[in-house]
């Protein structure tokens, strides 16, 4: 018998449902839900690292996060500026940075700042600390993702904005930060979220710098609790502890991305 | 900076534009006089936005001399923001800074060119709205505007700088028909108020009726120029009265191009493939 169209979706439609529900259900059989909870769901253990993984690891995860994002998002709206230029050299060092920081991984360039700055600069130390070397050396990196991010914001913005606000006599520096970087920056909201949460999660490799007490952040205060209690809680701990950060600043987004619909 | 009275408000001598290898402007001569409103026609990839752009130096000539209010515009010395500021533009897509209100739109300039305090600048931006027809539109953002009222906005937002002459790029070209009139009013308004105005349209009433000398331009050269009365009314080219016959009766077939002779001229063309904001 021939089944009619909507026939065919129905069943084609029920036929998916069954076999996702068959794969959880196998999942969730198969495993062994006592020995996870045993490694993973210790009680005393999650009690245990109250209030310190809020109070000083994810407080910190997030004072990592910020400055790593406002160094590379000042550094990468400048090196966009930079690749935009009428002037040769500039766009050539821009270009070459960015290509350059974009492939080295941000582990090794975390390592080249926490470690290169001091030698190169014995005399000097970097401001802020573990806070400043990971906000630079993260931000390095950033800031060339940004750039490019950035730029294309730039781009897209019509062509008809500088040309309006030249003729109203502008400078090309005024008309720029007055009317196209606004805009270009309302169009690349959703990507610098990207890189916002990406970097949350990057500020874990601040342990290549030797963090004490009162600089560790999350990873590391799990990593260290692991090896206290010999036991996989905390890493459960930390996972969710990243989740208070990176779930509320989707909502954020998510909002401003509506407040400015009404000004495009 | 020099400024003779006794100059015309816009000079232009023997200018020349090319875009790579397309020859766009082909030496024009012209002039227009203070007070005086000239409206520019022609087929598209005439050249005739391409000769308003190269007044306030949108676009750099390739040769020739341009000067405005006796400022030599193509002097490479010349001081570019200061000399556009008494020149204001309205372009087709009205170009309106979306991410700010009417009101800023208006004052913005005014406060970063002009550096007027916050409240002359508002205050002149509201005189200019009011001019427009569009006193309730304050704030609101640009969006939420239909595009005749994007356009006088635009207008209003030219006029708030005070200029000494308007060009007009296709001011209606892009607006619905029943918009269309809103904005001519405007732009009547201000040539009887006595603006020095060059005007390029395909409106061939508001060219008849308000424009003092119409110029007609085709293949990058201007190849009539008289009062509207001569130029719309007795064209004497052959080249114009093929263009008007297009222009005012579009379906008209009895009478078909001669062989050879193409029905419709080069599209425009374009901008250099240069995506750098360096103007």
């Amino acid at each position: 018998m021939k089944l009619r169209r909507r026939q065919r979706e129905r069943l084609s439609l029920w036929l998916q449902y069954l076999a996702f529900v068959a794969v959880i259900a196998v999942v969730v059989l198969a495993a062994d839900w006592g020995r996870l909870r045993e490694a993973f769901f210790r009680v005393d253990i999650i009690e245990s690292m109250f209030p310190t993984v809020i109070t000083v690891a994810l407080r910190n995860t997030i004072l990592y996060t910020l400055g790593a994002f406002a160094f590379g998002l000042v550094f990468g709206t400048i090196l966009a500026l930079m690749r935009l230029s009428r002037v040769a050299p500039y766009r050539w060092v821009a270009t070459a940075y960015i290509e350059l920081f974009r492939g080295l991984p941000a582990l090794l360039v975390l390592f080249l700042v926490g470690y290169g700055i001091p030698i190169a600069f014995p005399e000097r130390e970097i401001p802020g600390g573990v806070f400043g070397s990971i906000s630079i050396g993260l931000g390095l990196t950033a800031a060339a993702y940004m750039a490019e991010t950035i730029r294309a914001g730039i781009q897209a913005v019509p062509k008809g904005q500088m040309e309006a606000a030249r003729t109203l006599g502008m400078s090309h520096f005024t008309a720029m930060r007055t009317i196209v970087i606004p805009q270009a920056f309302r169009i690349v909201i959703p990507p610098l979220t990207n890189e916002l949460i990406l970097l949350t999660k990057d500020s874990s490799l601040a342990y290549v710098l030797g963090v004490t007490a009162q600089t560790i952040e999350v990873t590391k205060f799990g990593r260290d609790t692991l090896n206290d209690r010999v036991n996989a809680t905390p890493l459960l701990v930390a996972g969710l502890t990243y989740l208070i950060i990176t779930l509320p600043l989707s909502q954020l987004v998510r909002r401003l991305e509506l407040r400015y619909a009404k000004a495009r | 900076m020099t400024t003779s009275p006794s100059r015309p408000a816009v000079e232009i001598r023997d200018l020349h534009k090319s875009f790579g290898p397309l020859e766009v402007l082909k030496g024009i001569d012209f002039e227009v006089g203070h007070g005086e409103v000239v409206c520019v026609i022609g087929p598209s990839g005439s050249g005739k936005s391409t000769l308003l752009r190269c007044v306030n130096l949108l676009e750099e000539p390739t040769a020739g001399k341009i000067w405005v209010d006796g400022t030599e515009m193509t002097d490479p010395d010349v001081e570019i923001d200061a000399v556009r500021r008494g020149i204001g533009m309205v372009f087709q897509s009205f170009n309106l800074f979306p991410h700010l209100t009417v009101l800023d739109n208006l004052t913005i300039a005014q406060r970063r060119v002009l550096r007027r305090g916050r409240a002359e600048a508002e205050r002149v931006a509201r005189a200019n709205l009011a001019r427009v027809g569009l006193t309730d539109k304050a704030g609101a953002y640009p969006a939420q505007l239909s595009g005749g009222q994007q356009q006088r906005a635009a207008i209003a937002r030219s006029l708030s700088m005070d200029p000494k002459l308007m060009l007009f790029d296709e001011p209606t070209s892009a607006l619905d028909p029943e918009l269309v009139g809103d904005v001519l009013t405007v732009m009547r308004q201000l040539a009887e108020e006595g603006m020095t105005m060059m005007v390029v349209t395909h409106e061939m009433a508001f060219a008849r009726d308000v424009a003092d000398r119409v110029v007609f331009m085709d293949g990058g050269v201007v190849v009539e120029q008289g009062p509207p009365r001569e130029v719309l009314g007795a064209p004497r080219h052959e080249r114009t009265r093929s263009f008007l016959s297009r222009v005012l009766d579009p379906t008209h077939v009895a009478q078909l191009d001669p062989p050879g002779q193409s029905a419709e001229p080069p599209t425009s063309p374009g901008l250099p493939a240069d995506d750098r904001h360096q103007i």
